[in-house]
């Protein structure tokens, strides 16, 4: 469980302090995987980096399962980095170091294993990120998804207890993505680990994450479950993240739907509901008419949703609202 | 035929060879000291400078300015300045033995200049991705930094090893023995042409083959 509790950090840049993140609490439980988004000056780097010291937090308190983070001494530091691991949006391999050496690195630098057990570990985990064939070769002759299979290898070869995801999938392309993402997924539902992971692309909390936070100018503006912030996003940061995954822009559809006779109304479900019979059923009992004017279907992680924008005309509409809200559904109407 | 022999008449090839043989050890000699000094103070240059892993604003002004001064001191300079020390250091400012302290202290700056740069070359994120796995400074320098630069650092010893040629030349004109001290002697002081032109050319080719080599190590490891 990772938890902060009043963290702050403030850079001196030319003699003038610049306030990188605001004072924030946190907490991380164990064996989530906790997205942070938010653009590019938000913060979220900053934050990532306070959870292992990368950045020293200018106050506040930073404890990992009970021990006190921001209290460590050099050596007691590095031994706790030992047991989080960190990958890259650029990868950061060494590109003098051959697959198999970029992974035995932190167990040579730990140095508490013989060569032996170091090589053991190492084929054992690149079979886990199937690289097995590519031990032999460097960086350099792998793809940017490989790339990133060895710095995952990599940031697991000490067994930590946490990972964290800087930028890890925002400099590669949309499937190699998918399938780092669900890398990403396994290891932590095998292994138990807390994954901690920064990202501009809501797609990518959508897919992985439990737990997300929103930040804003050194703030954290929301934070909840996915499925949570996803479908009803409160803040204007976090609408615009929405909308830039649903790619729909609300005022566009406005002029769009202009023309569309009877009432418009917004209907979002999630679980179970998703696959209730709903609409049929209500139109059949209070003989309204409905047209599906703009929808998806999707799922948040394992979590299946849906979200229906629909013209409603005829019969009796307000038994039928009355209906959807009284159901599993959310409704919004939006004229 | 004729002609070529006769052009070549002053040639004495044993005084050419044992040339050669002491600008080979002067070069070597003082290439091997000026890696084994211009090396670490290359690695402090860098890790003193501003951010990095060790910035000190005053002790990296003081060195910078070492090295500042050493190499804007002409060579020639630095030749004659040198006597004393490399007398009490060697026990004579002649021949090979009293050539080397000049073409190290000479030549160190220089190099640990170089490798300052390579340092700078290495990505930032190595660093902090090594230093995420737990390492100390002294780690991160040994297994992270040192490997990534050494393309970079074969490249300096390269260059160095070119300017040590040179330097040796010039070394000739404080009685250093060597290729450059015949091509004074004879090739200028007794207008003997032929002897000026083998020793340049002399001096061409091995230039020449310390590039190749050079060249090829930086490939080798750069590892593309």
């Amino acid at each position: 469980m990772i938890e902060f509790h009043n963290v702050h950090k403030t850079y001196r840049v030319a003699g003038k302090d610049i306030p990188a993140l605001h004072p924030t609490s946190l907490r991380v439980e164990r064996g989530q995987v906790f997205g942070l988004i938010g653009h590019s000056g938000a913060g979220k780097s900053t934050l990532l980096r306070l959870i292992n010291r990368l950045e020293e937090p200018s106050g506040g308190q930073i404890t990992v399962d009970g021990e006190e983070v921001t209290a460590l001494d050099a050596n007691g530091l590095r031994r706790f980095r030992q047991q989080v691991g960190m990958i890259f949006q650029h990868f950061n391999l060494l590109a003098s170091k051959t697959v198999a050496d970029n992974v035995a690195l932190p167990l040579t630098l730990a140095g508490e294993l013989s060569r032996k057990e170091i090589d053991l570990r190492v084929a054992e985990l690149l079979a886990r990120v199937g690289l097995s064939d590519h031990a032999r070769k460097y960086p350099a002759q792998l793809s940017g998804g490989q790339k990133q299979r060895v710095g995952i290898a990599r940031a697991l070869a000490t067994k930590p207890k946490i990972l964290l995801c800087d930028e890890a999938t925002s400099a590669l392309d949309p499937q190699t993505t998918a399938s780092v993402l669900k890398l990403l997924a396994e290891i932590n539902r095998e292994l138990n680990l807390t994954i901690v992971l920064i990202t501009h692309e809501m797609d990518v909390i959508r897919r992985v994450c439990d737990q997300v936070a929103v930040m804003d100018a050194g703030v954290i503006v929301e934070q909840g479950s996915v499925a949570e912030v996803f479908l009803h996003p409160q803040h204007p940061t976090t609408k615009r993240f929405v909308q830039e995954a649903e790619q729909v822009d609300e005022g566009e559809q406005r002029d769009v739907f202009a023309h569309v006779p009877g009432r418009i109304v917004r209907l979002t479900f999630q679980g179970e509901a998703t696959y209730a019979p709903l609409l049929g059923t209500v139109a059949r009992e209070t003989g309204v008419d409905y047209s599906i004017l703009a929808g998806r279907i999707d799922h948040i992680k394992d979590t299946p949703y849906g979200q229906l924008t629909l013209a409603v005309t005829g019969g009796d509409m307000e038994a039928a609202f009355a209906r959807f809200t009284a159901a599993d559904v959310h409704m919004e109407v939006l004229r | 035929m004729d002609v070529l022999l006769s052009f070549f008449a002053n040639i004495d090839w044993s005084e050419i060879w044992l040339a050669t043989g002491d600008t080979m050890t002067m070069l070597f000699g003082s290439l091997f000291f000026t890696v084994v000094l211009g090396l670490p103070l290359g690695v402090l240059l860098f890790l003193t400078s501003p951010r990095q892993l060790f910035e000190q604003k005053s002790l990296y002004a003081f060195l910078s300015l070492i090295v500042n001064i050493l190499r804007s001191l002409p060579f020639i300079i630095l030749l004659i300045v040198m006597i004393p020390f490399t007398v009490l250091l060697t026990g004579t400012s002649l021949g090979v033995a009293g050539a080397i302290p000049p073409l190290v202290v000479g030549a160190t700056p220089f190099f640990a200049r170089l490798v300052e740069t390579a340092l700078r070359e290495v990505d930032r994120g190595i660093i902090e991705a090594t230093q995420s796995m737990g390492a100390t400074t002294r780690q991160i320098i040994t297994n992270a930094l040192l490997p990534e630069a050494r393309p970079g650092i074969f490249a300096a010893i390269t260059v160095t090893a070119i300017t040590l040629v040179s330097y040796t030349a010039m070394a000739g004109v404080v009685g250093a023995g060597g290729l450059g001290d015949l091509a004074i002697r004879f090739g200028y002081q007794r207008f003997q042409t032929d002897v000026m032109v083998v020793t340049v050319v002399m001096l061409l080719i091995l230039v020449q083959i310390l590039q190749t080599v050079g060249d090829k190590l930086v490939v080798h490891f750069s590892r593309k």
